[in-house]
């Protein structure tokens, strides 16, 4: 009996039909597609993406050369030098992220005291050369500047998790 | 001018009326293919170059025209070249017996049917010429595997063939078409109907069945050594065939360009309208089966096509035959 019921399903194609009749219901489901520079998926306030030093509201810079996410960087791709503004504070008189080394890990985000250094919401940052890709102080407070709407919104809604 | 040139002049616009629409749906064939696929997979396929992607194919083919036409140094220049010629010119040159109304035909012959089959048979010696002169490991295998995958699927084919011609007593293909006026032949034959598009599908190297461009061991089978504009054309000549095998079968089992049910509103449409309609159906078919299946190992193709598919088709040859004597429904 069952080789029977065998024979009359491999004779009717049964079990091709199923297949076809799988593809044609995901032939008319909605599509997942993102159009990808028009569309973009969602971003958590936790993206690690590209790096930023950011400033308080009146213009100073936060870093404190406390040197503490240089010491934490696993793939060592922070260097900073640094020595006493005349007005007394610390200040960084060099800030250079290595991008090619970074692995995007957040730990400099998170050993940072005062939220200087933090890594934003942009990923599209992608360069025609390497050395474009070796970010001074002024690039990364560049940076800072463009995206700190963004970076302060991200940090405030994350903040209760922390 | 005189009238041969006139006769001449009509006859070459004819056989472009023919020629420049089947090229233009192969390119919206090849579109259609990768939206149907895309589909399937969730996604949207090609949607940026023009509108809905609808240009995409045409973008393709201007990419492969300004590429350099390699040829291996250690290939059969001529036969290199001659063979994506061949495979093009012989998928054209059998839309000259397809009818696609009643009275519009390029020629209209008695025996059209054995014109399309021999022109079809003809086919696989473009790719057997191409993998030959490729001197190259792969080309060669995919040749072989397309040698032998022809003359096995070829053999049901003919059976398939033999019993609609069976029925209807002659070998022109608009007299295979006008006696299905009453009946499509696809319901009282509907196992041939489906051995028939199987049998298309390994005719024309459609997944499950296209062993002789097998990616997954054969890098691209016979056309490996291809590029540029010799590469498209066998590209073309494969979707040309699918057109051609897809209104082969409308004409042997759909009933050509007559509509499903001979009542007014239906057969006031121009019969060429349900012929295109036909066509894109089984074309659909065709995709719709690549997107589902995964391809068939070889020794599975060849037991597919000899034993099974080929005992099949002669029982029924034998079956239809005797039908039809028994109850004196021969045609005369």
């Amino acid at each position: 009996m069952t080789t029977l019921i065998k024979y009359i399903k491999s004779f009717t194609l049964f079990e091709l039909m199923k297949g076809l009749k799988l593809t044609i219901t995901y032939f008319f489901k909605p599509k997942v597609t993102l159009n990808y520079p028009n569309q973009k998926g969602p971003i958590s306030p936790r993206f690690r993406g590209e790096h930023a030093l950011r400033r308080y509201p009146n213009g100073e810079e936060r870093c404190i050369a406390c040197k503490l996410c240089e010491a934490v960087c696993p793939a060592q791709a922070i260097t900073i030098e640094a020595e006493p503004k005349p007005d007394g504070s610390r200040r960084t008189t060099r800030y250079d992220i290595d991008m090619t080394k970074c692995i995007y890990c957040g730990l400099c985000e998170e050993a940072c005291p005062v939220d200087a250094i933090v890594e934003g919401p942009n990923f599209e940052y992608a360069t025609e050369t390497r050395e474009e890709l070796l970010y001074d102080k002024e690039k990364l407070l560049r940076n800072g500047d463009i995206w700190e709407k963004q970076i302060s919104e991200n940090l405030k809604r994350d903040s209760k998790y922390r | 001018m005189t009238s041969l040139s006139i006769e001449l002049t009509i006859g070459i616009l004819k056989i472009f009326s023919f020629v420049v629409p089947v090229l233009v749906s192969v390119a919206l064939l090849v579109y259609l293919e990768r939206k149907v696929l895309g589909a399937v997979q969730l996604r949207k396929g090609p949607n940026v170059v023009g509108p809905f992607g609808i240009l995409q194919s045409f973008a393709d083919v201007l990419k492969l025209l300004t590429k350099e036409n390699l040829l291996p140094s250690s290939s059969n220049k001529f036969l290199f070249i001659f063979a994506p010629m061949l495979t093009l010119i012989l998928s054209l040159i059998a839309w000259a017996v397809i009818p696609i109304s009643s009275t519009y035909v390029i020629a209209n012959i008695n025996i059209g049917i054995l014109y399309l089959f021999a022109v079809s048979s003809f086919g696989v010696y473009g790719v057997i010429i191409a993998g030959w002169a490729s001197n190259s490991k792969y080309p060669f295998l995919g040749a072989l595997r397309s040698a032998a995958q022809m003359i096995s699927y070829e053999v049901s084919i003919g059976f398939v063939i033999i019993t609609v011609l069976i029925c209807v007593g002659s070998l022109n293909l608009i007299d295979i078409v006008e006696s299905q006026k009453n009946m499509w032949f696809a319901i009282p034959l509907l196992p041939m109907f489906v051995i028939f598009i199987i049998s298309a599908l390994a005719e024309t190297n459609r997944l499950p069945f296209d062993l002789p461009e097998d990616e997954a061991t054969l890098v691209a089978g016979f056309f490996t050594e291809y590029s540029s504009i010799s590469f498209g054309l066998f590209f073309l000549a494969e979707y040309a065939n699918m057109i051609l095998m897809s209104s082969l079968t409308v004409i042997l089992f759909l009933g050509g360009w007559y509509p499903p049910i001979d009542i007014f509103p239906l057969n006031a449409i121009p019969g060429i309208f349900w012929f295109v309609i036909k066509v894109f159906l089984i074309l659909f078919v065709f995709l719709w089966v690549r997107a589902t299946f995964p391809r068939y190992r070889y020794d599975q193709l060849m037991r597919l096509g000899w034993k099974i598919f080929l005992p099949f088709t002669l029982v029924w040859v034998v079956i239809t035959s005797a039908f039809l004597f028994y109850f004196g429904l021969l045609p005369n």
